[in-house]
């Protein structure tokens, strides 16, 4: 964060927000981004989720206790696949705050935090039904919207779908 | 055209045929199966509900299989729905019926080209009797959806087979347009 710049309030008090963390955990986060829209940052050190997710919910000055949204991201520029994560501290503190996250297109593995925010657990599926990356220490990855046996990862940008399911053709 | 319609007499004995009894019977008491997948089936509950009221065609929703003579299907069939779609289907007891409705159940509807997990017609995993278009389609058409369904019973005999009853429900066809105009002008629209 640059000295003298002048964010509008909700900005600010992300920015607040991220400083802490930022104390805390140091090159494991990046810089704060303050996108008028959903202020973010994303976290470099990937090992440091779950304590960091842990740290946010907790600390008596984040208090995010909302897991408002979980989406995931496909980045076939980058050959990385990541998340977002929409957190707020619902009717306590009032801020809010993304915090991103990216892992290998293929293969890849993110730490989960179902066990911080509940909300993650099918988001994170559904994350994982989507664009593929998996979820370590999840109590159920599976899949989520597609069936068990569906071949590709739907969202990704250079999906091709199946020819046929189980006999019946997919294409129109 | 009901066979109540014509007059009873002689000692309340009327004499028919077979044919006539049993699609009459057939035609006047159609079950659908209760389910929806979709928008479509809003439309579908709006027309049991009472401004439509199905009930007074003898169409009533069974909350079981082996108690249904109709499918309608009312909405977005997944890939995943298709399976048990066909179960439901197989668990119907003979003769059973199928009518499509709505443009996800006919061919796909909006999904037919990035749909991945959607099933492009119904009809290629159960034979369809009667499809029913729109997005969805309003009451109106569902209940003429289901008239239609009630004219192919009409044609049916014994001894000849579906395909056959549909050649001639086709053969029988009218033109729509041709009724809404005349409707029209009696109306002096």
């Amino acid at each position: 964060m640059e000295e003298g710049t002048v964010y509008s309030q909700h900005v600010a008090q992300s920015a607040d927000a991220w400083a802490i963390i930022h104390e805390k955990f140091g090159d494991a986060v990046s810089a704060f981004d303050p996108n008028e829209t959903m202020p973010f940052f994303e976290v470099l050190d990937l090992s440091q989720w779950q304590k960091i997710a842990l740290f946010m919910r907790d600390h008596p000055k984040l208090k995010f206790n909302y897991m408002a949204c979980l989406s995931g991201v496909d980045y076939p520029a980058e050959e990385k696949v990541g998340i977002v994560c929409n957190l707020e501290s619902l009717g306590v503190l009032n801020h809010r705050i993304a915090v991103k996250l990216k892992c290998s297109r293929t293969g890849g593995s993110i730490p989960s935090v179902a066990c911080v925010w509940h909300t993650a657990n099918w988001h994170e599926r559904e994350a994982y039904d989507m664009y593929g990356m998996t979820f370590t220490g999840h109590p159920d990855m599976r899949r989520i919207l597609c069936p068990d046996d569906w071949e590709g990862f739907p969202l990704l940008k250079d999906y091709k779908v199946q020819e046929s399911y189980h006999g019946v053709k997919v294409p129109y | 055209m009901g066979l109540l319609d014509a007059s009873i007499s002689r000692h309340n004995v009327l004499v028919t045929s077979v044919d006539n009894v049993l699609n009459w019977a057939r035609l006047s008491s159609l079950w659908p199966m209760g389910f929806g997948l979709a928008c479509c089936a809003i439309e579908m509950m709006a027309t049991n509900a009472s401004n439509y009221d199905l009930e007074r065609f003898g169409i009533f929703p069974r909350s079981s299989p082996r108690q249904s003579d109709l499918m309608i299907v009312a909405g977005t069939v997944t890939m995943k729905m298709a399976e048990r779609v066909v179960k439901l289907y197989e668990q119907m007891p003979e003769p059973r019926y199928v009518l499509s409705m709505g443009s996800c159940s006919n061919c796909g509807g909006p999904y037919w080209e990035h749909g991945y997990h959607v099933l492009k017609g119904v009809d290629r995993i159960i034979p369809v009797d009667v499809y029913v278009p729109g997005c969805p389609p309003r009451p109106e058409s569902l209940i003429g959806g289901l008239m239609k369904v009630q004219e192919l019973i009409r044609m049916e005999q014994i001894g000849i087979s579906r395909a056959d009853a549909l050649k001639k429900l086709a053969e029988k066809s009218v033109d729509p347009g041709m009724v809404i105009r005349r409707e029209r002008k009696v109306a002096g629209a």
